[in-house]
């Protein structure tokens, strides 16, 4: 390597300062959230709060803890969450597996009907008359079961498993291994990384989600968080929401709807840096076999 | 497809033919069929049986009545498609979707390709590490969270920018309240929450560029642009093309959650997309026959588009998506 000359050290730093300048752009909104959740109200009234929290208190959280309401709306929204990342999981597992055997016959058809799928979406109001002749409006499973596979992920997943060389299930087919062995006992144990990676997405996509609760599910109880959190800051301007919702202190509205929020975003930003490595992979698969 | 065809052939020569009695082939292949069984029920009652559903489109909806049974509409069948052309709210949606569609695609397309440029040129591996997990952040929040961010910077009197835009002495902008401040604000939120994320794509592209490219035109005196112009961004054209192609794809589509987030009452002349209409007037107005013909245009438009922008792609010699 040779030294580099003035002129390209300059260029380095003109990259590095726009790369902490889209840094800065992507955390400041949290951090601004975050200072406001922490401040008192009387700093939050005169609009004084930037980035540090002015009059620091913890009593938003507080609030948020003893609102029963909401404690219910995050338990249940974890419960959901792993109940559909493992049922997703589970499904996107039978789907991929037996469509990498090329002795599979009908193979070709399967994948046709698969694909089909992906490319003509019959609409919002077909899907939704069908929950409803299923019984499935405001039945917990509506949250569950209509997402709980998704072509796009299980194309990844195959993927994965097409790298996975044959000679290791040829040979465990030799042994005399049934298929449903040779899963569990060899492709699964290979496949964390794809499995983490499509854990994740499942995970975030019901963590995230709201649309389909709000078309389906009348009964407050069963809201998911994101679905409560928009009545909440839908309706925030109208003060009379808020005091129904138990937030009545004034001036603490604008402290405990950051908090609120902050809290919701927690967990996924605590989980998605450790997967990194894995999600990155799992992109680039389902971009590449596009 | 090609590859598909040449993988058969490769399977014609090493496997001469065989024949094994379907009792044989089933007694050691039924498993398979029955981890698929599952799926392809799924598949079946949530994908396939909505699509029989559609032809409400055509029909007049009644309560109570078989999807098969219920009479056609007028127009020999076409009413509600002709009604939803005569309706403003419908156009105006219309209008919208492809309006915020449009600039998401034009602004905020090149964006992970210039971020994915730029990052390919820290000189540090461990900032550039730090760099792209936070950019990847805005991905995994939710579109009520980004709304709510939203409201908290840009909110007229209490959100952070308005607050410095009036404390340096100028007038706060209606980033919210006002119908084009707001749509400029939509896309920008949008262009926020993906650029990280869809920069991977690249990314991982131009980790497959041979290093022997950059080497062989740094001898030859390139400098970072030209390398950047030259090498760079031509072997990033295939992947580029592609998923252009499968954003033109979207450009009638589009979920409600994200319009219905950022979006508030003062701007709804502009926020309300086909997706929020089709949930308002159909879910919320039970006007099934009439939101299912508009779902099922959306559909069938987006098809088009995919595949119109796939043949081009193959007639200018690049590779489509299939």
């Amino acid at each position: 390597m040779k030294v580099k000359s003035r002129q390209a050290v300059v260029g380095d730093w003109i990259f590095v300062i726009v790369c902490v300048i889209v840094s800065l752009l992507c955390v400041l909104p949290m951090v601004n959230l975050l200072a406001k959740s922490l401040s008192g109200s009387y700093a939050l009234v005169r609009n004084e709060v930037y980035l540090l929290p002015k009059g620091l208190n913890f009593d938003a959280y507080v609030q948020v803890f003893q609102n029963s309401k909401y404690v219910w709306s995050f338990v249940w929204t974890v419960i959901l969450t792993v109940i559909c990342t493992f049922v997703s999981l589970t499904m996107t597992t039978l789907c991929a597996y037996p469509l990498i055997f090329e002795k599979l016959k009908g193979r070709n058809v399967i994948n046709v009907f698969i694909t089909i799928t992906m490319f003509f979406n019959a609409g919002t109001i077909p899907n939704y008359l069908l929950m409803r002749s299923l019984g499935l409006l405001d039945n917990p499973l509506v949250l569950i079961i209509p997402s709980c596979l998704s072509v796009y992920n299980m194309i990844i997943m195959r993927s994965f498993f097409y790298g996975i060389p044959d000679s290791l299930r040829e040979s465990a087919e030799i042994d005399g291994a049934s298929f449903f062995q040779i899963l569990i006992k060899i492709y699964v144990p290979l496949s964390k990384p794809v499995l983490a990676t499509l854990a994740l997405f499942y995970a975030v996509g019901r963590w995230n989600g709201y649309g389909d609760a709000l078309m389906y599910i009348k009964e407050e109880k069963l809201y998911p968080l994101q679905l409560y959190l928009f009545n909440i800051i839908n309706s925030m301007n109208k003060m009379e929401v808020a005091t129904n919702e138990g937030f009545t202190t004034p001036g603490l509205g604008a402290a405990m709807k950051a908090a609120v929020v902050m809290f919701s975003t927690v967990p996924i930003l605590c989980i998605y840096p450790w997967l990194q490595r894995f999600f990155i992979q799992g992109v680039t698969l389902g971009a590449v076999k596009e | 497809m090609a590859a598909e065809k040449k993988e058969e052939k490769v399977k014609k020569i090493v496997v001469p033919k065989q024949q094994v009695s379907f009792g044989t082939y089933m007694r050691r292949y039924w498993q398979l069929y029955a981890l698929l069984a599952l799926p392809l029920i799924y598949l079946l009652v949530f994908k396939y049986v909505p699509m029989a559903y559609v032809q409400i489109a055509f029909k007049k909806y009644m309560i109570g009545k078989n999807v098969w049974t219920m009479p056609w509409a007028n127009n020999h069948g076409f009413q509600y498609f002709i009604e939803a052309f005569q309706k403003p709210a419908f156009l105006k949606a219309l209008r919208n979707t492809l309006l915020l569609n449009f600039l998401d695609l034009l602004l905020g397309f090149p964006m992970p390709i210039i971020f994915a440029l730029i990052l390919n040129e820290l000189p540090f591996k461990g900032f550039k590490k730090c760099v792209q997990t936070i950019a990847y952040m805005p991905h995994f929040l939710s579109w009520v969270i980004i709304g709510s961010l939203s409201l908290q910077l840009f909110a007229k009197d209490s959100g952070m920018v308005n607050m410095l835009v009036t404390s340096l002495g100028g007038k706060p902008i209606p980033f919210l309240t006002e119908n084009m401040p707001w749509v400029f604000t939509y896309v920008g939120w949008g262009i926020w929450q993906s650029f990280g994320w869809n920069s991977i794509v690249y990314l991982a592209a131009i980790a497959g560029i041979s290093p022997d490219l950059y080497e062989a035109a740094a001898m030859d005196g390139a400098g970072r642009f030209q390398k950047m112009w030259h090498i760079t961004l031509p072997s990033l054209k295939p992947t580029i093309v592609v998923l252009l192609i499968m954003n033109l794809g979207y450009i009638m589509g589009g979920g409600m959650e994200r319009p219905m987030a950022l979006g508030n009452r003062l701007v709804s002349d502009y926020s309300e997309v086909i997706a929020t209409y089709v949930y308002n007037a159909g879910i919320k107005g039970s006007q099934f026959s009439l939101t299912t013909a508009v779902g099922l245009f959306q559909s069938v438009i987006g098809i088009i588009l995919i595949l119109s922008a796939n043949f081009v792609s193959r007639k200018l010699g690049e590779r489509g998506i299939w």
